[in-house]
């Protein structure tokens, strides 16, 4: 196999690299003149499609289908919309922050291409309110990208007319969740619809819509530029192209890296990270994000960090936000850290969410304090299973679920809080 | 409510979309960066200037952890309590900020200079541990560091 070249971080540490000047110079935009001049709005949607480009914010489902969803001009006439989701917030998530602070034309020329092959003639960035720094980078880049004829009407003479708007969220984890997230962009609070209607038949202002993630709109310029075939060389079948990781936790160098598609969860921790750090052990990883099931280190050290890869031993990518944690770490305490997290940010639409997450928060913390009760393992798993696909959105599943997998796999730890005999009868 | 100048920038940003309800968390953010917080007038002139309900606006505010709903200090600090934030030390740094400032998260520092509240992940996990000081970020953070770095906040 060819060694990995970086695609969507290969200007990043040089100076200035957000700016239009800078990304010019790296052969930046030419895949926008290729794209507007050599293919129609179908062939473009086709060629993504071939590169089997998978959405990166976290389900994983093909760009190029979840595109095909939209009913065509004739079927639907009328506006149609391309929203960025760049309200990455999924606990250990960072990867996107990369590309709006220090390679946003590379997003922008995908979101102008892809906003082609969509014939949407507006595009949203939504970008969360704890970004403002990089919101401020992403406007001037529109400013510039505007200025330089590459947004506006008649982009480069093809007849093209596209806007592009920076939309900063306000602090809140379910606007991640594309139908809570178009809410929000029509100024509501970000309550997710029920589905179906999907996004692509009634989307933002009830019109059809894509919501795509940051780091997969940045792939589409290179497989306009280098061809779908090319992009699916990179990584294993059905899981394609370069991929960010972005590492947190008790490794040597946490960060964000580009690497295949596919590569050794190994690699990533020991090659990119320096290994765990301070000489110490290994206990876990959380592979893709905290709603993602953890792998304990012996799983970690056998997994591929892809799609099927990850799924295969019941976890999941995710947003491939790889936490790792060593030998020292509390398990109990990381798992009622993390339903606090998911109790705080339930938007309090679904019964089963709202309370079900409030009392895994209040057992867990007594867990913590060592005063967990007999029986209350047992508890936790009703609350999960009465939580489990119930709900309007995947909030309750992305809380219980890795709870499922910390009780499972250190179901010691848990009992060891029990043993100590503190927490009274239930 | 606002001078003539600002007046012109919400008219820019209601015109930018497509529909003028879009414009409501925009109008809310301007809000708080003019006035330091999102007052009980604040929603009435937002509800007004683009015809939704007070009661819309309030529910909208109320909702997103980001608009203060009281006055807060004229440094707002928000750090990171989450995960990979707290297994790398985000709770030595909140006693640090404790300790020096005087208050607990949710307070305000007696000369209204900071604020202190524990915030769920702000998307700083490989630089853990971080915190937002008003619009910037401070990652990597030491209780020496976090010293230093209050120590030299403008007023």
């Amino acid at each position: 196999m060819a060694a990995f070249e970086p695609i969507l971080t290969r200007i990043v540490g040089m100076e200035n690299s957000h700016t239009l000047a800078v990304f010019e110079g790296a052969g930046g935009y030419q895949a926008l003149k290729k794209g507007l001049k050599e293919f129609s709005q179908t062939e473009l949607t086709d060629e993504v499609k071939a590169s089997q480009l998978r959405g990166r914010g976290g389900a994983g489902f093909p760009a190029g289908v979840k595109w095909g969803f939209l009913p065509s001009q004739e079927a639907n006439p009328g506006p149609r919309y391309l929203v960025c989701n760049a309200d990455e917030s999924e606990p250990g998530t960072f990867k996107d922050r990369v590309i709006l602070r220090d390679n946003p034309h590379l997003l922008l020329e995908g979101c102008i291409l892809s906003s082609y092959a969509l014939q949407a003639n507006h595009c949203f960035i939504y970008i969360r309110g704890e970004y403002p720094e990089e919101a401020i980078i992403l406007e001037k880049a529109v400013e510039e990208a505007r200025a330089a004829g590459y947004l506006g009407k008649n982009i480069l003479g093809s007849g093209f007319d596209l806007d592009i708007i920076v939309h900063r969220g306000a602090g809140a984890y379910i606007c991640g969740e594309e139908t809570a997230l178009l809410e929000s962009l029509e100024g509501k609070r970000g309550y997710p619809r029920i589905k179906p209607p999907f996004p692509a038949v009634v989307g933002l202002y009830g019109r059809p819509t894509v919501i795509n993630n940051v780091e997969t709109l940045a792939c589409v310029p290179s497989i306009i530029e280098r061809g779908a075939e090319w992009f699916a060389s990179i990584g294993p079948e059905k899981n394609t192209g370069p991929k960010l990781f972005c590492v947190s936790g008790h490794v040597e160098r946490p960060g964000t890296y580009e690497g295949p598609m596919g590569m050794p969860l190994r690699e990533v921790i020991e090659d990119l990270c320096g290994g765990v750090w301070k000489g110490r052990k290994l206990k876990a990883v959380i592979p893709g994000g905290s709603s993602t099931p953890v792998l304990t280190a012996e799983e970690a050290m056998a997994v591929n960090m892809d799609f099927d890869a990850l799924a295969s031993v019941g976890s999941m990518l995710g947003s491939a936000a790889v936490i790792v944690l060593d030998e020292t770490v509390d398990i109990v305490a990381a798992a009622a850290n993390l339903m606090r997290f998911y109790h705080h940010e339930s938007c309090g639409q679904c019964t089963p969410c709202r309370e079900g997450t409030g009392w895994l928060e209040k057992i867990l913390h007594r867990f913590e304090q060592g005063q967990g009760r007999a029986g209350e393992i047992e508890d936790m798993q009703d609350i999960c299973d009465n939580i489990a696909f119930k709900t309007v959105c995947p909030l309750g599943d992305a809380a219980r679920m890795p709870l499922e997998a910390f009780l499972q796999k250190f179901r010691g730890e848990f009992e060891a809080r029990i043993a100590a005999g503190a927490g009274g009868s239930r | 409510m606002f001078s003539e100048e600002i007046t012109q920038e919400v008219d820019a940003i209601v015109t930018r979309y497509p529909e003028a309800k879009s414009a409501l968390l925009p109008l809310l953010h301007l809000i708080q960066r003019e006035k330091g917080w999102v007052s009980p007038e604040g929603m009435k002139w937002a509800a007004e200037r683009l015809d939704l309900s007070p009661a819309h606006v309030e529910g909208v505010v109320t909702f997103y952890s980001m608009y203060f709903t009281k006055p807060v200090g004229r440094n707002v600090i928000q750090l990171c309590r989450t995960l990979s934030c707290d297994i790398r030390g985000a709770q030595s740094i909140r006693k640090m900020i404790q300790d020096k400032l005087g208050i607990a998260p949710g307070e305000t520092s007696s000369d209204e200079k900071f604020s202190l509240i524990e915030v769920e992940c702000i998307g700083a996990c490989g630089t853990a541990p971080a915190m937002m000081i008003g619009d910037s970020l401070h990652e990597n953070l030491t209780p020496e560091l976090v010293g230093a770095l209050l120590d030299k906040v403008e007023d």
